[in-house]
């Protein structure tokens, strides 16, 4: 298992957020979770990602328990994120916000920076090529000069893919990847997810478009209240009375 | 090389002012404006540290009066009544001291400039970790308030204590030999060699500083400025890049301190005081915050004039009326507007 998720709970004050959720990650699979709003989907993302901890429960990734360790560690393990509200760093480029994604696989620190030894440069510019090469991948390379944040919505949203990439991640996290695209655009991301798991990266997905759930997961995690309620591939998904219930109310209501 | 190209402008400048109050027989001028070059190394290092990592400090002027204090205090206290004390006979075997006699002819000994010097730089180092580890998880107003209360600490600990000098602070401090023939001091003859190692400073220090920026180091800390949490979860240890540029800053401003204290033969509590920390900070947004050379020229610039003292009693007002002009009506500072958007339409222009 790529990522273990044992009774993990997490509580802000009154609220239990996400209550005793247990479920895994295999290798190489896309798997979802799905779930009404205030399900508890982005906190079940920022516990897996380290930016908020845990109040119990346990979080293994690749066989090594992960709860409790700062994000930037996680990171380094090899897990990447998106954001569901786009978190660009803004003042740099669309190629130096992914640039920035290298920083995990390079590692020219302040000394070197500052003396700017050949090595560096060295470094410097397989970087950019790496950055570059992602922002073809995800068709903006023409915009790699432009400033990230002044781009449109959806080709923001491919630059912090193209961020994530470059870590050379295990496990890509992707909050919400078709929040605010048409369906044009929401096919595409479809696609992107498919191929890039075809390289081998294992996807976890938070999204409310159901077709693309349906379409291109193998495995979905379903929450509600904070509860896994039900877990299994797309099509024992549609036919579970409970999931049925949550989304649609009761035959009697 | 594009960025090494306004270096290459700032040795040009610094040989041609140099060249030109020789020629004007205005070599007067020389002295504020070796002064002006170490607060100079201040004011880099603090725009590498605000508008970089995006962190504000309102005390760097304590770094630079712990860097001034000590190497003036040791270099001017008489060991001679502690010379039986088991740590002092350790340092003068080891030859940190300098043996001597003062102007009445008795015996005076004191440590070595380079002693004192390297134990000021290591005193820094350890206070900006002691100080920078609390207080950089801070953010915005709160890291305003704690670096201010540090700032305070340091002027409140110079005005206190007899040792440094209370509110007369240390004079008589002796020149600073750097190496055979080059001492930083302010006698009248090495005037010209002062100036060449001064301007020499700011212009390593920016070759360093300007390095850092277009590096993979650089590009962390503007993402830590842009998006922490962001940053943390690409990978980049937050906490320690913003510590590390702290540090750095603080060193800067605490060589700063140093060398200018030896240049002046002396160091005063009004170095410490919280106005020349907003002086600083003041300077930095001028010149545009993420702007390094901004900072450099808004920074010679201000203080040549405040050293020539064109801004009379009013001087400390000067810098308190700029920052709350340039937060209202310039927020990119004054240089960010015109001249980057001047030289781009030229650029643009020549393709």
């Amino acid at each position: 298992m790529l990522l273990e998720i044992k009774n993990l709970s997490r509580r802000f004050g009154g609220l239990q957020a996400v209550s005793d959720a247990s479920f895994s990650v295999r290798q190489g699979m896309i798997k979802a979770v799905i779930g009404p709003n205030g399900a508890g989907k982005t906190t079940l993302f920022n516990l897996i990602s380290g930016t908020l901890l845990p109040s119990s429960g346990a979080i293994h990734f690749k066989g090594q328990p992960i709860h409790g360790l700062p994000p930037y560690r996680i990171a380094r393990l090899g897990m990447a994120r998106t954001y569901q509200n786009i978190k660009l760093y803004p003042g740099m480029t669309a190629l130096e916000n992914v640039m920035v994604g290298r920083h995990c696989r390079s590692r020219a620190g302040f000394i070197s920076g500052m003396l700017s030894l050949p090595w560096t440069k060295k470094e410097e510019n397989a970087s950019r090529a790496a950055a570059l090469e992602l922002l073809a991948l995800l068709d903006i390379a023409d915009l790699a000069e432009v400033e990230a944040t002044s781009l449109a919505f959806g080709q923001q949203r491919a630059v912090e893919f193209a961020r994530a990439l470059a870590m050379e991640p295990e496990l890509l996290l992707l909050d919400e990847p078709a929040a605010g695209l048409n369906i044009y655009e929401t096919a595409e991301v479809a696609r992107l997810i498919t191929k890039i798991n075809e390289q081998g990266i294992t996807v976890l997905l938070v999204e409310h478009d159901m077709s693309l759930v349906m379409d291109i997961s193998h495995e979905i995690v379903v929450l509600s209240f904070g509860e896994k309620i039900a877990e299994g591939t797309p099509s024992e998904i549609q036919h579970n009375k409970e999931v049925i219930r949550i989304y649609l109310g009761e035959d009697d209501a | 090389m594009k960025r090494h190209l306004p270096l290459g402008l700032l040795v040009l400048a610094i040989i041609g002012v140099q060249l030109l109050t020789r020629a004007t027989d205005t070599a007067f001028y020389l002295t504020p404006l070796t002064m002006t070059a170490y607060y100079s190394l201040v004011i880099v290092g603090l725009c590498l540290l605000m508008g970089y990592a995006g962190q504000i400090s309102l005390g760097h002027a304590g770094f630079f009066a712990i860097g001034g204090y000590l190497s003036a205090m040791l270099t001017t206290k008489n060991l001679v009544p502690f010379k039986d004390n088991s740590l002092i006979s350790l340092c003068d075997e080891l030859g940190l001291l300098v043996h001597g006699q003062d102007m009445f002819g008795s015996a005076f000994t004191h440590v070595q400039p380079w002693a004192a010097c390297g134990c000021a730089i290591l005193v820094t180092i350890v206070v900006a970790y002691a100080i920078g580890i609390p207080v950089l998880k801070l953010k915005g107003h709160y890291l305003a308030m704690a670096t201010l209360g540090f700032g305070i600490i340091v002027y409140r600990l110079a005005l206190a204590f007899p040792l440094f000098g209370e509110a007369d602070g240390i004079s008589d401090v002796p020149g600073f030999p750097l190496l055979p023939g080059l001492s930083v001091s302010g006698d009248f003859s090495s005037r010209v060699s002062n100036y060449y190692l001064a301007w020499g400073m700011v212009a390593l220090a920016m070759w360093l500083l300007v390095n850092l920026i277009h590096s993979r180091v650089g590009r962390a800390l503007k993402a830590i400025h842009g998006a922490e949490g962001a940053a943390n979860a690409t990978g980049i240890n937050t906490a320690r890049y913003k510590l590390n540029t702290f540090v750095i800053s603080a060193v800067l401003a605490s060589v700063a301190g140093i060398f200018l204290t030896h240049y002046n033969g002396g160091i005063g509590p009004s170095e410490a005081g919280i106005m020349k920390s907003v002086r600083y900070v003041a300077i930095v947004a001028i010149g545009g915050m993420a702007n390094l050379w901004g900072a450099l020229t808004m920074g010679a610039l201000l203080n040549i004039m405040s050293l020539r003292g064109m801004f009379g009693s009013y001087d400390d007002a000067v810098f308190g009326a700029i920052l709350i002009v340039i937060m209202l009506f310039a927020p990119q500072g004054l240089l960010g507007i015109s001249l980057s958007a001047t030289f781009k339409r030229i650029l643009r222009r020549g393709e």
